[in-house]
């Protein structure tokens, strides 16, 4: 693939720093993940007939059924190929990257941050009509440049060995890494840890950043934060949006006990790199159980069967069986169950305090986001506020699960602001 | 067809009806027999188990290790590959097996679930009965070293008078006990199943005792019944004011008033509660943890982390530290865990419970406590005194953590028969 600015920006970093990158899992590395899904021991049926134990028994084994049978890895192996990868050691640890440039003249760069456990996955629905928008219903003038790095113990990013990598020394990383690919302006976008991350890096180097966009930003006052943390009746003097958004917190915090447990003791999740039916439970439920309550039949309903149906149809455009697949078995190749977790351990940010973003921001808030941010929260939180819509549907994962939305927020959101 | 083949067809079909018929009635017959029924039980796990068992720990898809270089992101990864190397190399299970199955074992069912026990009576006359408890991580296998000293004191340095008879049952989903396939069974339940228990088999008195979930299951036991129960002894008491245990979860620092000893457990418990993420993981999604079921390592590598000082007493050994647990009796707990496939069905009981840990629970019979010094919290006398007004003993002990009785038999036996004395007639 021809990527002229690509080694254009290379020069104008160091070229020895960077390098180019193909995903290319073995056929043997295939062929043990299908000998250990078919050799899974199960555990016996949930005593109850719904979610509230879990990933139910039927679920998981549905799933390992399509896992083994159906799902091909290839796929999303090419899909991701089709973007230029690179690595380059930023702090001690490879990052992994895709670069993918538009070939319009007057393209903004814009770093998308991903989350737990979303991976680059969770945005590759995006670069294409981010790099190429007249292809994808857009106008010349709405092109980027796509930078989508991998968190450090993520994916094909190297395993810190030492402790220090937390939120804010990756929003470090990402500023290190725009800059030596050349970019001294540029914009953000950022999901769940991704999310905290722009948050850090707008507030660290708000000369660097033209604008930030976020699905889950940090806009909750300091002490009502706490409170609904710790699960205190709501405050006083709110207004009925604050009020939900509180409950929605206060809830939140109620089912999050695998961020804790993550946060407590990482390392005694090593089943989660031995077992690979394990690892998709564990990594399943969050998104079925926080996000996605319809997937309560995702491996279950036969009208499901077909690999790419989209799956939790109250939402417009969804997830398919591949969807979740990919990302877990991504998980599964590069062994970052432990890894990817030790984020939680490293954290000492509140997840959804303001973290001192002056730089221009826009906000989209889905109604199934841990919590619906209110529009009086986001001006106070982010006094350069320039978008805020809420969306009808949607929630945690919006560019894996609704990409045309997010890119129509991309478009929108920033279109003052170039 | 030919007509004798119709013939040997209908008497082979009439051979079966009346056959199934007989068998109707019989097990009509057996039903209502059933329901107390005690059965022998041996434990035998089948070579081709043992065999699956170590392919898949040489087959142990590794993580890295661990970013620090202490226990704080949970077992070691160095701690793991020792014991992963011993259980696939050194371990050996039969020898385990033909240990337990030195004592009797026996399976009857309570309220629809198949109860697992052990049940050792003493040839001493005038020997007390005792039910021993459980918690998790643990099994009736911690509790089986007490067995002879309990039941056989004169040749373990006591008299014949401290003689015990002893049950030692699995908790539903623990061990060789049935998995519940329904819900309910909390601690209120087995507390139940646990006297039913002890009155099938012929006693009308008896005593308990209990560490973890034991602990506040014999809290409950006495609650419920407190005429069948002649006494208690817990090594983990349900004895902090409640009024202290919620600001020790809440993470509040440490209320005024307090003694030093009541300073030093409130401590401990606040450390504790800030160690327990797995126990309200379990309580949240326990069947999201099916790993646990299909990864060897995966699971001892859960089932080491109880609480930080018992991750230290029970992991030191893998260092090479003589003190307490053996390698071996670590890998009898994880591999009945495994055998049984119980990771899940023994989590589920976090899921169900809805009784506070620590807090009094209203226990009016005679209570004997011992207070080891690495257990979650070691139990001041003066809230030990406050929590169970009849407390018959009490002692603090200088070394000893939450599997007391695993890892300090002699000291744990020691201290049931100085409990106890004064109720023996």
């Amino acid at each position: 693939m021809k990527q002229p600015e690509s080694t254009a920006s290379q020069v104008k970093g160091s070229v020895i720093d960077i390098r180019p990158f193909k995903v290319t899992i073995p056929q043997s590395e295939l062929d043990e993940l299908k000998r250990r899904i078919l050799a899974t021991r199960f555990p016996e049926r949930e005593t109850v007939n719904d979610i509230s134990q879990g990933i139910q028994l039927s679920t998981i084994e549905e799933l390992a059924k399509f896992w083994a049978n159906e799902y091909d890895w290839r796929k999303v192996e090419t899909k991701l190929n089709s973007y230029p990868n690179f690595l380059t050691e930023i702090n001690g640890v490879d990052i992994h990257f895709i670069h993918a440039r538009s070939n319009h003249e007057n393209a903004r760069p814009i770093l998308l941050a991903h989350g737990w456990p979303g991976t680059i996955i969770e945005h590759l629905k995006i670069i294409d009509p981010l790099i190429n928008p007249t292809a994808y219903g857009g106008n010349e003038s709405d092109a980027f440049h796509v930078v989508l790095p991998s968190f450090p113990g993520y994916g094909f990013s190297g395993k810190p060995t030492t402790t220090g990598w937390d939120p804010g020394q990756i929003a470090v990383a990402w500023a290190t890494l725009m800059n030596r690919l050349g970019y001294d302006r540029y914009f953000l976008h950022g999901t769940d840890w991704g999310a905290i991350t722009v948050d850090l890096l707008a507030a660290q180097f708000p000369e660097n950043i033209i604008g930030l966009h976020s699905n889950m930003p940090g806009v909750v006052p300091d002490n009502i934060h706490q409170a609904s943390a710790t699960g205190a009746p709501v405050p006083a003097g709110l207004t009925q949006e604050e009020q939900r958004a509180y409950e929605q917190l206060s809830k939140a915090y109620k089912n999050v006990h695998y961020a804790y447990y993550l946060a407590s003791r990482p390392q005694a999740l090593a089943g989660l790199i031995d077992s690979p039916i394990g690892l998709a439970a564990f990594l399943l439920d969050p998104i079925t159980a926080l996000f996605y309550p319809p997937a309560t039949e995702l491996f279950q309903n036969a009208d499901n069967e077909k690999p790419d149906a989209r799956l939790f149809s109250v939402y417009d455009e969804g997830l398919s069986r591949n969807d979740l697949l990919d990302i877990i078995t991504l998980f599964w190749f590069t062994k970052s169950g432990v890894s990817a977790s030790r984020i939680y351990w490293e954290n000492k940010f509140p997840f959804f305090t303001p973290k001192g973003v002056k730089v221009p921001t826009a906000v989209s808030v889905f109604p199934g986001e841990l919590y619906q941010a209110p529009k009086s929260w986001s001006e106070q939180a982010y006094p350069n506020l320039v978008y805020y819509r809420q969306e009808e549907k949607g929630a945690h994962f919006p560019s894996w699960e609704r990409p045309q939305r997010i890119i129509d927020a991309l478009r929108t959101g920033f279109r003052t602001l170039r | 067809m030919t007509t004798a083949n119709k013939i040997r067809r209908s008497l082979f079909g009439g051979v079966l009806v009346a056959g199934s018929l007989l068998l109707g009635t019989v097990s009509n017959a057996q039903t209502a027999a059933a329901d107390t029924a005690i059965r022998p039980f041996k434990v035998q796990i089948a070579e081709s188990e043992l065999a699956d068992l170590k392919q898949r720990i040489i087959a142990t898809r590794w993580t890295e290790k661990e970013t620090v270089n202490d226990h704080s992101q949970g077992v070691p990864s160095k701690t793991v590959h020792e014991l992963a190397t011993y259980w696939a190399t050194k371990y050996d299970w039969r020898k385990t097996e033909a240990r337990l199955n030195r004592y009797p074992h026996f399976l009857t069912k309570i309220d629809g679930v198949d109860i697992h026990y052990v049940h050792v009576r003493s040839k001493e006359k005038n020997a007390l009965p005792i039910i021993l408890t459980h918690g998790w991580p643990g099994s009736f296998i911690e509790l089986m070293k007490l067995i002879d000293p309990l039941t056989n004191p004169v040749a373990y340095g006591g008299k014949p008078e401290d003689a015990f008879d002893v049950v030692i049952p699995s908790m539903p989903g623990y061990g060789f006990s049935g998995k519940p396939t329904t819900t309910g069974w909390n601690p209120d339940r087995i507390a139940k199943a646990y006297v039913t228990l002890m009155k099938r088999l012929g006693y009308k008195k008896f005593l308990a005792q209990g560490g973890d979930w034991g602990s506040v299951i014999v809290d409950i036991m006495a609650v419920q019944s407190p005429n069948d129960l002649l006494g208690i002894h817990t090594n983990m008491p349900g004895a902090i004011p409640a009024d202290i245990d919620k600001s020790a979860f809440a993470g509040a620092p440490a209320p005024s008033g307090l003694t030093p000893d009541e300073r030093h457990a409130y401590d401990q418990v606040s450390v504790t509660y800030k160690n327990v993420y797995y126990a309200f993981f379990m309580g949240s999604r326990p069947q999201t943890l099916t790993g646990l079921a299909d990864s060897p390592v995966g699971l001892a590598t859960f089932l080491l982390d109880h609480d930080p000082r018992s991750m230290a007493l029970i992991t030191r050994t893998f260092a090479g530290q003589k003190e307490g647990l053996t390698k071996d009796d670590v890998l009898d707990n994880v591999s009945l865990y495994w055998f049984t496939n119980t990771a899940i069905s023994a989590a589920r009981l976090y899921w169900e419970n809805k009784s506070n840990y620590f807090s009094p629970k209203g226990v009016t019979v005679p209570v004997a406590v011992s207070a080891f010094p690495d257990e979650l919290y070691q139990t001041p006398r003066s809230w030990a005194e406050k929590a169970y007004p009849n407390l018959i003993y009490y002692n603090k002990l200088e070394k000893g953590g939450h599997f007391a009785a695993w890892e300090q038999p002699e000291i744990f036996t020691q201290e049931l028969r100085n409990s106890f004395r004064s109720l023996r007639k």
